[in-house]
């Protein structure tokens, strides 16, 4: 009676009693499920475009942020510091595409998963030559973005709102926007949306699949640079970060390996559950549950809707 | 035909090919067609014969699918092209409409007409009055340009793929079976218009099908494949005349006999060009 008592009412009880405690555990949850929703992006945006899941994207995200830290301590300025790490990240996006994924065409896709294996791991020895294993502060402050925080007061409390999360919330904003537009007007997303459904008509009509590949590789390598810099402004840049990246494949698994919506959706769900169920639920199970209560509720996705919430429509005439 | 005239008239030689898929199936065993310059050339056989392998070996999509052609030269507006990328020979001037349609089904029709301009560089505007073109050939496109491809009928795919390659502006169509799964009305339409196109816009045309009857009817000359071979070859007029081309491909007439297999003479035919 009173382990039902701690499940079902327990937990709203104290919701209702502390609602700017409520509010700022959402918030945190929202936070979380942008960074979340980041990262599923650049494995979304590669998925759909050549099926391969790409097991290197936490490793991308970790050594964008790393190159640019880096050239930053080298003595460059932060803004052309920026500008070089996308410039990395494009070179980074066009070897791959010339000495992997070329070469592994009509492979299968466990093959093509296994290279991205490979890749990460080539990465993460690559990236500790270069740049060394310890972790790095994010320079948060020379890229112009804010630092401090606002206090509100509601409900007889206080919200904190950390302003890097705020910019965190708009620039994840303006980079899905800006990726939305690219896709559904231009030319080269058009192709990108034809290559991503039928492989051989595209090649048909004459769209080159490698120059597409290059493009979708480079636009994840944007995103991952900037997941990477939110992330390592939460915390610090480290090679640790590329675990967390995996927290991207239940969000995947929610939203849909295919659909950039679903990325968002997914990752805010996943965002929000887990902040939730940890601060009201969590010292039922004595704590840690946000460690696994994503890939629990993606196991039950599996179960139930294993095309995630917006995986691609199933197109079928009547 | 001296050898001078023949290329200058010809848009397309495919001399002697031979194509191997996955390094050991044997699938063309010399296959040698030409296209003339504004013609329609047809090829005709049954399934399995080489017909979509002969015209993916011209297009280049082979290599998508572990295909490789081992012997013999393809050359289209007498250039060599069995080194280029689709990609290239789209830009080039010949490009494929595949069989089974693959128009791209989460794409409204406009955008699957648009990819068929990706390997354009001349600009909005024309590409925007192709567009218009391409609506009059298919008024049927126009009333449906907003919808995902993928909801369209049959025909109206159809009519997409062939837009869509007509928006590359090509000088050649290669054309696999347009009427697979298409009633025998729309057939009559589809080819209706290739005709109008390669009247009009001076395309030449290759088209692989299984509807012998229909094919005759439209293209200028026909060749018959059979087991990766041509067995024989004519101006569409005589093949429909042919008895065993009709006996074998329209039905009629004859028994016993099932293939050209079991007609010796026509076995030796073309050898030369080896």
């Amino acid at each position: 009676m009173e382990l039902l008592y701690n499940i079902f009412i327990d937990p709203f009880v104290q919701m209702g009693a502390m609602p700017d405690f409520l509010l700022q555990v959402l918030w945190e949850g929202f936070v979380s499920g942008i960074l979340y929703a980041l990262l599923a992006l650049g494995f979304v945006l590669i998925f759909k475009a050549s099926g391969v899941f790409n097991f290197a994207q936490g490793i991308m995200v970790v050594f964008s942020a790393l190159s640019l830290v880096s050239l930053y301590a080298a003595g460059v300025p932060a803004y052309i510091a920026l500008a070089l790490a996308i410039l990395i990240m494009a070179a980074l996006a066009v070897t791959i595409e010339r000495v992997v994924l070329r070469h592994l065409v009509n492979q299968d896709d466990i093959i093509l998963f296994m290279a991205t294996i490979g890749l990460s791991y080539f990465l993460i020895g690559f990236g500790e030559l270069i740049f060394g294993g310890e972790p790095k502060a994010m320079i948060t402050e020379e890229l112009g973005l804010p630092t401090g925080s606002t206090t509100f007061d509601i409900f007889d409390g206080i919200l904190i709102l950390q302003h890097i999360d705020i910019a965190a919330a708009v620039i994840a904003a303006i980079l899905v926007a800006v990726l939305a537009i690219f896709f559904s007007k231009t030319r080269i997303g058009r192709g990108l949306r034809a290559v991503a459904d039928d492989h051989q008509a595209a090649l048909s009509v004459g769209i080159s699949l490698n120059q597409i590949w290059a493009i979708v590789w480079f636009a994840s390598g944007i995103v991952a640079l900037a997941t990477g810099i939110m992330w390592g402004a939460k915390s610090d840049v480290s090679f640790a970060l590329q675990i967390v990246a995996l927290k991207a494949l239940p969000v995947l698994i929610l939203g849909g390996f295919t659909s950039v919506p679903g990325a968002i959706v997914g990752g805010l769900i996943i965002g929000f559950g887990e902040k939730l169920f940890e601060v009201y639920w969590g010292g039922l199970l004595g704590g840690g549950v946000e460690g696994w209560f994503a890939y629990v509720i993606a196991l039950i996705f599996l179960l139930f809707r294993p095309q995630g919430l917006f995986g691609e429509k199933i197109i079928e005439r009547v | 035909m001296s050898k001078e005239t023949k290329s200058a008239d010809n848009i397309l030689e495919v001399n002697n090919i031979e194509v191997i898929y996955n390094h050991v199936i044997l699938v063309l065993k010399g296959v040698s067609l030409t296209v003339p310059r504004g013609g329609i050339v047809s090829i005709l056989g049954a399934n399995g014969a080489g017909k979509t392998t002969t015209l993916k070996a011209i297009s280049n999509l082979l290599n998508a699918e572990r295909g490789e052609v081992t012997k013999g030269t393809i050359k289209f507006n007498d250039d060599e092209i069995q080194s280029l990328t689709p990609n290239e020979l789209v830009r080039r001037g010949c490009i494929q409409v595949m069989e089974g349609r693959h128009c791209f089904g989460h794409l409204t029709i406009e955008e699957n007409l648009l990819t068929g301009a990706y390997t354009r560089k001349d600009g909005r505007a024309a590409i925007a009055r192709d567009m218009e073109k391409v609506y009059e050939y298919f008024p049927r496109l126009k009333t449906r340009r907003k919808s995902l491809a993928g909801y369209t009928s049959g025909g109206e795919q159809q009519m997409c793929a062939v837009g869509r390659a007509l928006m590359a502006s090509p000088s050649m169509i290669l054309l696999d079976e347009p009427s697979m799964g298409l009633a025998p009305q729309l057939v009559e339409e589809i080819f209706e218009i290739v005709k109008n196109l390669n009247i009009q816009e001076g395309v030449s045309f290759l088209l692989a099908e299984q509807n012998t009857n229909i094919a005759l009817k439209y293209a200028t000359y026909g060749y018959i494949l059979e087991n990766g071979r041509v067995v024989m070859d004519g101006v569409a007029k005589d093949l429909r005349e042919n008895e065993d081309v009709k006996e074998f491909y329209l039905g009629v007439g004859g028994e016993g006999r099932k293939s050209f297999r079991d007609v010796k003479h026509y076995k030796r035919r073309k050898r030369w060009l080896a």
